[in-house]
């Protein structure tokens, strides 16, 4: 069908919600697959891969950096710049490189070329395999500011799957780290806890992967007895469920102790199978209606 | 001495406004001639960096201190660059802090805040 693999981006409106749990499982239980951790400022999907043969590419950035004996004080990059990560005060001028955006715009502009590009590295993106499972993760330098650049390095990795499935972690919330991890996604899949809480976080992912015309469905996890907010939630907008994950202690020490409770229980390997069998038809069917579209 | 303070309003008897980098006015105050006038904030509106355009602006009107109740580090680097002094505004009108610094009664700020870059979760 397509000459893409399909990609699964799992995400959710907060922290805590089981997106790694979701996707580390969902990559098991496909076996040949890709597993991605955008989740840059606190990956933790490799605490259960354990990946071997790791591998590790630094990502860098461009910032300027200006050569004060060929600088006129013309300002023209000052001017330029839209983020306002240049200052020009004392008769030199001030780099702000967490405000910058890698543009590259002030060197171009630069009448006298004295803002040459230097490299600048802001994170790391490490390699490993797990079983049969490609694990890249993404790692942002404390104190940085934008994880992007990280985020797209490892959404690069896409194109070389073969024909591998790949699940993409992504990073909590709605934001713009969110927004870069979902882009490429044929599918997203939104995870949601059973409170009030919950369910208002639920809304803010529903409402990005509707603005990014994603087709999505959701997981609920942490399934109890009794009312589930995100449940009437999903009712309410017609979002197809998923699977529903229960609030179980036997998980929950499986994960405590980094396992993958696809590769240790039965049930859980069922139960993942049938979310990814599930997930493959819900994309199958919406890349089918989009075509006739 | 030149002294400017972000403003809310374009009076005298109005008090600071909370903000430094997205105040829509700043006072500049000449106290050789005791005349006042009012600038619009062009960075007020920025996506980002309004602390540091902020900072830009006063320095090209060659303040010389600058009254406000908090101030980013970034904009505190434009400042200290551009030798302006940064003093902690008191409760009142932008009147009674021309004064109270004048007569040298404010402190200077010492604590500068961090960046709210707003790339988070």
């Amino acid at each position: 069908m397509a000459d893409k693999p399909l990609t699964v981006a799992v995400l959710s409106g907060k922290g805590g919600t089981g997106k790694t749990l979701v996707s580390v499982n969902l990559a098991a239980a496909a076996g040949d697959a890709v597993y991605l951790d955008c989740d840059v400022e606190e990956p933790n999907g490799h605490l259960f891969f354990k990946p071997e043969a790791a591998q590790e590419e630094t990502v860098t950035v461009k910032t300027p950096e200006f050569d004060a004996t060929l600088c006129t004080g013309c300002r023209k990059c000052v001017e330029f710049c839209a983020f306002h990560a240049l200052a020009f005060t004392g008769g030199r001028p001030m780099l702000f490189d967490e405000v910058c955006h890698s543009c590259g715009g002030c060197a171009l502009l630069c009448p006298v070329d004295a803002i040459r590009e230097t490299d600048k590295a802001v994170g790391t993106v490490s390699f490993g395999i797990s079983d049969c499972v490609n694990v890249f993760t993404g790692r942002l330098n404390i104190g940085e500011a934008s994880g992007i650049p990280v985020i797209k390095r490892l959404l690069s990795k896409i194109s070389n799957s073969g024909n591998r499935t790949v699940f993409i972690d992504c990073p909590p919330g709605s934001a713009c780290t969110v927004m870069e991890s979902i882009q490429d996604a044929d599918f997203c899949v939104l995870v949601a806890e059973p409170t009030v809480f919950g369910a208002h976080n639920l809304a803010m992912v529903y409402e990005l992967v509707s603005l990014f015309h994603k087709p999505f469905g959701a997981v609920l996890n942490k399934c109890q007895a009794g009312e589930n907010p995100s449940e009437t939630f999903c009712r309410e907008h017609r979002i197809p469920i998923l699977g529903r994950i229960p609030f179980d202690s036997a998980l929950g020490a499986l994960n405590s102790e980094g396992k993958i409770a696809v590769r240790e229980n039965q049930h859980y390997r069922k139960l993942f199978s049938s979310l990814l069998e599930q997930i493959g038809k819900e994309a199958l069917y919406e890349a089918a209606s989009d075509s006739q579209r | 001495m030149k002294i400017t303070i972000p403003m809310n309003e374009q009076t005298l008897e109005s008090g600071v406004c909370p903000s430094f980098g997205r105040a829509p006015y700043f006072l500049l105050y000449d106290t050789d001639t005791n005349e006042s006038k009012w600038i619009a904030n062009s960075a007020a509106e920025s996506s980002g960096g309004a602390g540091i355009a902020a900072a830009q602006l006063l320095a090209d009107s060659g303040m010389d201190a600058l009254i406000t109740p908090r101030c980013g580090e970034n904009a505190e680097k434009v400042l200290s660059g551009a030798k302006i002094k940064v003093y902690r505004s008191i409760e009142g009108t932008a009147k009674e802090n021309l004064d109270a610094l004048i007569e040298g009664k404010l402190s200077s700020l010492s604590e500068f805040h961090a960046g709210f870059h707003g790339h988070g979760g």
